[in-house]
């Protein structure tokens, strides 16, 4: 965001860089259960995003002080692979990473019963191995499938979708080069079912009615990748049964 | 396997139930619709819509018989791991021995393997267990293996059958918890053998006809490596 670039984001005929249309998601992949050990797991490939979602819990929580008498606490943690950049990313927590942990925590504790499991945490590790703009809207899609792998109780699945301006056009989606380049990033976190908002950050700047377009925007698509969630949790079970055979 | 498995409806976690009847377990009521709270299996019984959960950990419940792990020693009691979010302490009073003060370890170490009964559970999610009743005891030697809590019901069958079913054909011991904690003890290949199946009856909790194809398979495998005298 913010760099001045003469690259031309929009063509004539109003595609994209890479050939999509203003409201077109990229291609996404998702599965689930594809870890052994923790409780609930999923893989998200988000474009050129490769994304992994490990759940553990609920268990008991420590360190003791951390503990709520009459809930669980949720704890995400987001962390980029050293190699997940162009550049070799130092490893470890960073400014942007604790943000996003707390961030995403938020969003998904607004969707779990957390009443169920008092004096508990549920711990979400996001792993994000390969980064190409947007890695928190599909780390947040990714935990939201592993949560329901984990058999954690919850109102609503969660996804993760973010729009955009670019060369004054409010976009869906954006990829590396029109975040980079473009003018506001805008991601969200959506119950598709209810159509409620559990995270909406912006970076850049948009009128209020460009806004308004782009969460409309990223509404739709929100349903669209939630039908995608909703095969992956199913199409689990169902390969399950034919694995047997 | 012939054709294709019957599977049960699954739901995920939001979706709205079509079915009529009261909420049961795993269902939540927004505007007078049903919706799932968890992935699991729609299942309607005496007029309650229940969703029971394909994966998830083990809540304890009063009564439970489960299976637990003694994991620490204290003077007056045990902290034993019953597969739970919570650890649960067994009091000395709550065993059929009499213990010193302090002398805890002579009967129960670290590892050991218990059958116990959840005797208390608080709205804090606290647990008490005992092992004073009928039944209750020290589980030696034997395999330990875990599953989903919520397919116990399916390993142990309609009045049992499925549990009979794999002890007649392998000869072992068997005791299942409600915690999803299974002990097996028997001889090696009859160990194995039964390990596979429960795998098999795990993978495939949520699919019709399970009791033939566990009978089928257990057919299959008695042949070959013959642990017991049938």
């Amino acid at each position: 965001m913010g760099m001045k670039s003469d690259i031309k984001l929009i063509d004539d005929n109003g595609l994209r860089i890479d050939g999509r249309l203003p409201n077109q998601l990229r291609p996404i992949k998702m599965e689930v259960g594809i870890l052994k050990r923790a409780d609930g797991s999923a893989f998200v490939e988000w474009g050129g995003n490769k994304i992994m979602a490990a759940v553990y819990g609920p268990h008991e929580a420590y360190p003791k002080h951390m503990q709520e008498a009459d809930k669980a606490i949720v704890r995400a943690r987001y962390s980029m692979a050293p190699f997940s950049v162009d550049e070799r990313k130092r490893p470890g927590p960073d400014r942007r990473a604790i943000e996003l942990s707390k961030v995403i925590s938020e969003a998904l504790e607004s969707v779990i019963f957390v009443e169920k499991y008092p004096r508990t945490s549920i711990d979400v590790y996001i792993e994000v191995l390969q980064a190409d703009a947007g890695t928190r809207v599909a780390g947040i899609t990714a935990a939201s499938l592993a949560l329901a792998d984990a058999g954690i109780p919850m109102k609503d699945m969660i996804v993760g979708c973010a729009a955009g301006k670019v060369d004054d056009v409010v976009v869906l989606d954006l990829n590396k080069e029109e975040d980079n380049f473009g003018q506001a990033d805008v991601p969200m976190a959506i119950m598709p079912r209810t159509k409620e908002i559990a995270l909406l950050q912006m970076d850049g700047d948009m009128t209020y009615e460009e806004l308004t377009t782009a969460m409309e925007m990223a509404m739709d698509a929100a349903q669209k990748i939630h039908e995608m969630q909703v095969e992956a949790l199913k199409r689990k079970y169902v390969k399950e049964v034919d694995k047997n055979e | 396997m012939e054709g294709k498995i019957a599977i049960r409806k699954i739901v995920v976690p939001g979706e709205e139930i079509d079915e009529k009847g009261k909420p049961g377990n795993g269902v939540f009521v927004e505007n007078g619709k049903l919706y799932s709270a968890y992935l699991g299996i729609v299942d309607i019984r005496a007029g309650y819509v229940n969703v029971i959960p394909l994966s998830g950990c083990y809540i304890p419940k009063k009564g439970d018989k489960v299976i637990g792990k003694i994991i620490d020693l204290a003077p007056m009691n045990w902290v034993v791991d019953i597969n739970a979010p919570y650890y649960a302490p067994l009091h000395v009073n709550d065993v059929p021995w009499r213990v010193d003060f302090g002398d805890t370890g002579r009967y129960l170490s670290i590892g050991d393997v218990i059958l116990a009964k959840v005797s208390n559970v608080n709205e804090l999610g606290q647990v008490w267990i005992t092992m004073k009743e009928q039944g209750l005891r020290k589980l030696e030697g034997g395999h330990v293996i875990k599953i989903s809590p919520f397919k116990v019901p399916r390993v142990i069958g309609k009045g049992g059958s499925m549990i009979q079913m794999l002890k007649d054909y392998t000869g072992c011991r068997i005791y299942v918890g409600q915690n999803g904690v299974i002990w097996i003890s028997g001889p090696p290949e009859g160990i194995i053998t039964v390990i596979k199946a429960i795998r098999m009856i795990e993978n495939e909790a949520h699919t019709y006809g399970l009791t033939d194809r566990v009978k089928e398979f257990l057919e299959e495998n008695r042949g070959e490596n013959d642990g017991n005298e049938e």
